[in-house]
């Protein structure tokens, strides 16, 4: 009976598989390596997330949220059992913030009154209502090198990558990913997130750099002591990627003397978000549905107006020279063209019974009907 | 016959793919968005445990390649970079397993002084690899803390090493 290469004496050698396995390991690490270097996910790009990727997401949305429902059963749980436990402190707890809130109260509603008449007094247009949506968070990763989290909503709710993701408290971050049904929302606290940020009492810019730990950091602070501990910081909206004012937090001085954020959503958890339907300001402006939709529809007193100004411009002209020069020809070619337009807005106004200022809703920003709006 | 047995290879589903099953389920319930009295729950490496166990059980052509698809799936399911927990598991597994006859019939705590210094080498090649990609230092806090969850899940490699380190006496 033949065993094996060892038991004949003139094949005297060893089974090859250590010498295998160190050429399969060299081969596995080469592979791991390029999966390194072709990884592009710093990017905010569509494509850059990969296909893969949204595969993976798509399949373990299932099975996470599946998983995730008996832990939100057990964390109500454990919530109401600490409740239940800590009911005495936190009574006292909260009295003293009903009693600071009492004072913060009058005062924001003297800063509303002064606000809302300096608006009126300067004319100023306030931003419009963002669009929202609000998604479950069903996987959660919180390691050093990947803070991310899978909500459970994605390209079927409106989401794009992006979006800024905001808890019930403050900003958590942003999409990076979508799926049908379903978005990756890379975390503040991502060693690869990058956010600018503006401190609220000086104005100062600054970007805060994630790192994996609860606290990113404040990078590139200009001026003279821009910030101190306390002050409250905001997302300054340079760059576009997020609106101007959202919260994130506070700022304190870490252990290693850099200026750091405790974020606003770390006080509770994060178990809602609202994903902001934010792409740039371009879509605050409106200009994609001013557009889109060609010239807002008119009132019937500018309605009326309009006609009157068609009627005149198609009124034939007066007995003037025989060869007009040429800039009166360009001139009328002009007025032909501007009359043309404006019959199409008397016909748009006259289907159309919207007020001026409002442009008609499209598809691409209406929200869904479960939508909530900032 | 006895010796036929003895040398009969081991099974790869049963060394390689339910242990590999087994570290994806605890991956998936350990990612539950919960919090326990104010604390999230830990999330160690579970593929770490096969990273050290299949190097100490025996070389194997398949067990690398699995590691990397193992690492491929927290890349995916985390949300990291992609090779990042591949490539930091590898090298570890090409440690311990050129380690091997050192550590074969070590006592019960001095693997476990091995496998923490494994997993510190695989966290080491994590920091660095994060660090180079994201052109930011990662806290090391975090990492400590993953660390120790991680090393915390010894006595699931022990269990695995029991089983199948006498199953292939051509190892040994």
């Amino acid at each position: 009976m033949r065993l094996s290469f060892r038991d004949r004496s003139n094949f005297d050698m060893k089974v090859p598989l250590t010498w295998t396995a160190g050429v399969a390991v060299i081969i596995a690490a080469v592979i791991g390596v390029a999966l390194l270097l072709g990884d592009r996910r710093e990017t905010l790009q569509i494509q850059a997330y990969g296909v893969t990727k949204n595969v993976v997401d798509t399949l373990s949305a299932p099975v996470s949220n599946t998983l995730a429902t008996p832990g939100r059963w057990t964390g109500n749980v454990f919530d109401l059992a600490r409740d239940y436990l800590m009911a005495g402190s936190q009574n006292h707890q909260l009295r003293d913030e009903v009693g600071d809130l009492h004072v913060w109260q009058d005062k924001a509603i003297a800063m509303e009154n002064e606000n809302q008449r300096l608006r009126a007094v300067l004319g100023l247009k306030t931003d419009p209502p963002i669009p929202m949506v609000t998604a479950h968070v069903i996987a959660d990763s919180r390691g050093p090198f990947a803070d991310t989290r899978l909500a459970d909503a994605g390209r079927g709710q409106g989401v794009t990558p992006g979006n800024p993701v905001m808890s019930e408290r403050g900003l958590v971050g942003r999409v990076i990913g979508v799926g049908h049904d379903v978005s990756r929302i890379l975390m503040l606290t991502d060693i690869a997130s990058r956010t600018p940020v503006l401190i609220d009492r000086t104005n100062a810019r600054a970007i805060l750099s994630g790192d994996g730990g609860p606290n990113p950091k404040l990078a590139y602070m200009r001026g003279q002591d821009p910030v101190k501990v306390g002050d409250r910081v905001l997302t300054s909206g340079d760059g576009g990627v997020f609106p101007r004012g959202l919260p994130i937090g506070v700022a304190v001085q870490g252990l290693d003397g850099a200026w750091r954020v405790r974020l606003d959503s770390d006080s509770s958890p994060i178990d809602f978000v609202r994903i902001l339907l934010f792409t740039d300001f371009s879509q605050i402006a409106e200009q994609k549905d001013a557009l889109a939709s060609g010239l807002p529809p008119l009132s019937a007193a500018d309605a009326a107006e309009v006609a009157a100004r068609v009627k005149t411009l198609s009124a034939p002209a007066p007995a003037g020279p025989a060869t007009p020069p040429k800039t009166t020809a360009a001139a009328a070619a002009n007025a032909s063209a501007t009359a043309k337009t404006l019959a199409n807005a008397l016909a748009a106004s006259k289907t159309q019974a919207q007020p001026k200022h409002l442009p008609p809703p499209t598809p691409a920003t209406t929200p869904p009907p479960d939508d909530e709006t900032q | 016959m006895s010796l036929l047995q003895s040398t009969r290879p081991l099974d790869p589903l049963r060394w390689l793919g339910l242990p590999a099953l087994a570290a994806i389920v605890g991956t998936f319930l350990l990612a539950i968005p919960i919090k326990i009295f104010g604390l999230q729950l830990p999330e160690p490496v579970f593929p770490m445990v096969l990273a050290f166990a299949w190097a100490v059980i025996r070389p194997s052509v398949i067990a690398p390649f699995v590691l990397v698809l193992l690492g491929l799936f927290l890349d995916l399911f985390w949300g990291g970079p992609l090779g990042l927990w591949g490539v930091s598991l590898l090298a570890s597994y090409t440690v311990v397993l050129a380690s091997r006859s050192i550590m074969t019939g070590q006592s019960r705590p001095m693997r476990q002084v091995w496998f923490a210094g494994a997993t510190a080498l695989t966290m080491l090649t994590g920091f660095l690899i994060a660090s180079v990609v994201s052109l930011a230092v990662p806290n090391l806090l975090s990492v400590f803390w993953q660390f120790l969850a991680t090393s915390l899940l010894y006595p699931f490699a022990h269990r695995l090493i029991e089983r199948f380190e006498d199953a292939d006496v051509r190892f040994r």
